[in-house]
């Protein structure tokens, strides 16, 4: 193999060279900082949870920079480009969900429990079988989430770096997975916290640069903006300023919708890494505070998205678009060449690249407390383990997610990156959430309950997600090809009609809770429901900082 | 449960049971419980409204390109940035105070 990095092969806009050297100072600064944050993690709550210690507003940001993924800045801005209206309300459901972990979740978490999701599902209930339930669905979703970051990865190099073989894309797979390993070795959730904040203010930084570079181009004429997006586009017109140009053509279309509007809404609350986040800070005030500067944020993030997508379809056109090597999502990269050059889409390359490292990072540092905490240290440990021992795990565990991820971002590489997020969301929402919800609130709830919703809840998504036309049978009626995963249209095993499971799994998910704590004849556990309660809305006994 | 210091509540459980305790969480429950069936209210009539009312939806205002479905896309934005400010007022003044004094009671900390 010779260098496939240096040889600018498929790009015809821009220069890898200034790409490389952009990404490589990203890379150097951070890994700068996270050597820095790396010297105070002692304890497991120091790994785990960055030792509690950092403020509202800078858990906001990460948190941010946690959700922000490349699927949301490059796929949201490349989807209002192309369809319009429809791209716009993927990041409606994205910012609204966060209402449900505000007022629902984060504060009560943050005050049940410790490291994971699974202390606080089964923190009243029976041990072990709920803690490896929950332990399964947070690998479940991490799993996916991941696989999609890392395939998009390998897209986006294509399309920014100039590598177009295979064996280079694979390269750089592998690149990011080193680099992800690397952060979370060495910096654990301080770290990782630390370049998701960095990488979230570039990425707010960039979008609105070229947000005001969109908008001054219109003379700050939003009208003026969406007119010359709708004269760019003769195919779609003035259909790209409604909705419907995705969804609306059958009704099937319109079910799979408001399928992937209830598992935008409810998937959110129900994110692992997300739900991690809650516990680096020292309490449930700053935990409120983290969430609010989430949510303005990624709220004001989304509203650039918004000028981008629309600017990208005036000035750059869905036809250039279409046949870039990304399609879909190098709508934001072509715009940021044709407003600034060279450089600005070097800058807004290395951002996104930035988004994927620190988003995967994120995500295996969720993964791996959650396979050292619940289900080495407290199910086949029994929480007989000291937290030093807990954390060399978590450290072997994320190397191991590492090399998985890598592996399966290569074999991935290519595949619908959307369909997999979309796929975590409807796990997250379905076989989390109930559980999440009803342990919080629900007197009666309990084991049977929580087993059931949670497998019945991941179950459930998996096989209509197999079954549906996302995996087999979905032929584009023009041009005969395949539109699924399986490429071979003689292949065709779908009965499920829909993309999105959701409007099943998450209304199944909560039945089944409800019916399997109806039935089962376990006692409520007055007095760990007492404490829960009472704890979750005091913060007594909660998990306090860490002091260094 | 030895951390109880307070005389009259040495559970968890009485805690549950105390008149304080009773109030603070009816208090978060008549504030949160509503507040989330209005905003997830708003979001389906928003979605539905999206899906099966194209001709509403794709009216234009004023003249402009500015649509009905753009408004009420920016609507959800506004909405969701309003709920979380007046949650968070709401809550450091009317859940803060009583949730940390009933935290001093229990972990017996100086009031």
């Amino acid at each position: 193999m010779t260098a496939p990095l240096m040889l600018p092969l498929a790009t015809d806009i821009g220069n890898p060279t200034v790409n490389i050297v952009i990404f490589a100072l990203f890379v150097l600064a951070t890994l700068a900082i996270v050597f820095r944050a790396s010297r105070n993690n002692k304890t497991a709550a120091d790994f785990y949870a960055g030792g509690r210690s950092f403020t509202g507003p800078q858990n906001g940001i990460a948190i941010a920079g946690d959700y922000l993924s490349a699927a949301s800045f490059l796929g949201i801005a490349g989807a209002i480009a192309l369809n319009g209206y429809d791209g716009f309300l993927y990041s409606i459901g994205f910012l609204v969900a966060w209402l449900v972990a505000l007022l629902l979740v984060a504060e009560l978490l943050r005050n049940t429990g410790r490291f994971t999701m699974a202390d606080v599902l089964s923190f009243r209930l029976k041990q072990r079988p709920v803690r490896m339930a929950a332990a399964i669905s947070t690998l479940g979703v991490c799993f996916f989430y991941l696989l999609a970051q890392m395939a998009g990865a390998g897209g986006l190099v294509a399309l920014l770096l100039g590598v177009s073989n295979r064996a280079g894309q694979s390269i750089v797979i592998a690149v990011v997975g080193i680099l992800m390993i690397t952060y979370v070795l060495v910096g654990g959730m301080k770290g990782t916290t630390w370049v998701q904040i960095v990488k979230a203010v570039l990425l707010v930084i960039g979008a609105g640069i070229m947000t005001i570079w969109v908008l001054a181009k219109y003379t700050f004429n939003l009208s003026g903006l969406l007119g010359a997006a709708v004269d760019k586009s003769p195919a779609a017109g003035e259909k790209l300023l409604s909705p419907g140009l995705q969804y609306g053509v059958t009704g099937v279309t319109k079910l799979d919708f408001i399928s992937l509007a209830l598992a935008l809404v409810l998937g959110t609350a129900g994110l692992p890494h997300v739900l991690m986040r809650f516990y680096t800070v020292p309490d449930s005030k700053e935990a409120r505070r983290s969430v609010s500067w989430a949510i303005w944020i990624i709220g004001i993030f989304y509203l650039f998205t918004l000028v981008l997508g629309y600017g990208a379809a005036a000035i750059v056109g869905p036809d250039r678009i279409k046949a870039a090597p990304g399609k879909a999502n190098s709508a934001a990269p072509l715009l940021a060449f044709e407003l600034g050059g060279e450089v600005l889409l070097g800058v807004i390359s290395a951002v996104a690249f930035a988004t994927i490292l620190a988003v995967v990072a994120g995500l295996t540092i969720t993964a791996s407390t959650s396979f050292a905490h619940d289900i080495y240290g407290q199910i086949i440990k029994k929480g007989q383990i000291s937290g030093d021992g807990e954390v060399r795990v978590a450290r072997y565990t994320a190397v191991v997610i590492g090399i998985v991820a890598i592996i399966g971002g290569i074999f991935a590489n290519g595949q619908n990156i959307a369909f997999l997020v979309a796929l975590a969301f409807a796990v997250a929402a379905s076989a989390n959430l109930p559980t999440i919800l009803y342990s919080l609130f629900w007197r009666r709830f309990n084991t049977r309950g929580a087993l059931w919703s949670i497998y019945g809840g991941l179950a459930s998504t998996i096989i209509l997600i197999i079954f549906s036309p996302v995996v087999s049978g979905k032929v584009d009626a023009k041009t005969h090809k395949s539109l699924s995963m399986i490429t071979d249209t003689g292949i065709d095993f779908h009965w499920f009609p829909l993309d999105n499971p959701g409007i099943v799994s998450i209304p199944l998910a909560f039945l089944l809770g409800w019916l399997g704590t109806i039935t089962s004849k376990e006692p409520v556990d007055v007095d760990r429901f007492a404490e829960m309660e009472v704890r979750s809305l005091t913060g007594a006994g909660a998990e306090k900082a860490v002091r260094h | 449960m030895s951390d109880m210091r307070d005389r009259d509540l040495t559970t968890y459980r009485d805690v549950q049971l105390s008149p304080d305790f009773s109030e603070l969480r009816r208090r978060f429950r008549r504030f949160v419980f509503p507040m989330t069936a209005l905003f997830l209210v708003w979001y389906f009539v928003y979605v539905l409204l999206a899906d099966y009312a194209h001709g509403f939806m794709s009216h234009k205002i004023g003249g402009g390109n500015i649509t009905v479905a753009l408004l009420f896309g920016l609507g959800q934005f506004v909405s969701t940035f309003a709920i979380t400010m007046i949650y968070v007022r709401w809550a450091d003044r009317r859940i803060d105070p009583d949730a940390e004094k009933l935290r001093h009671q229990i972990e017996g900390a100086p009031q």
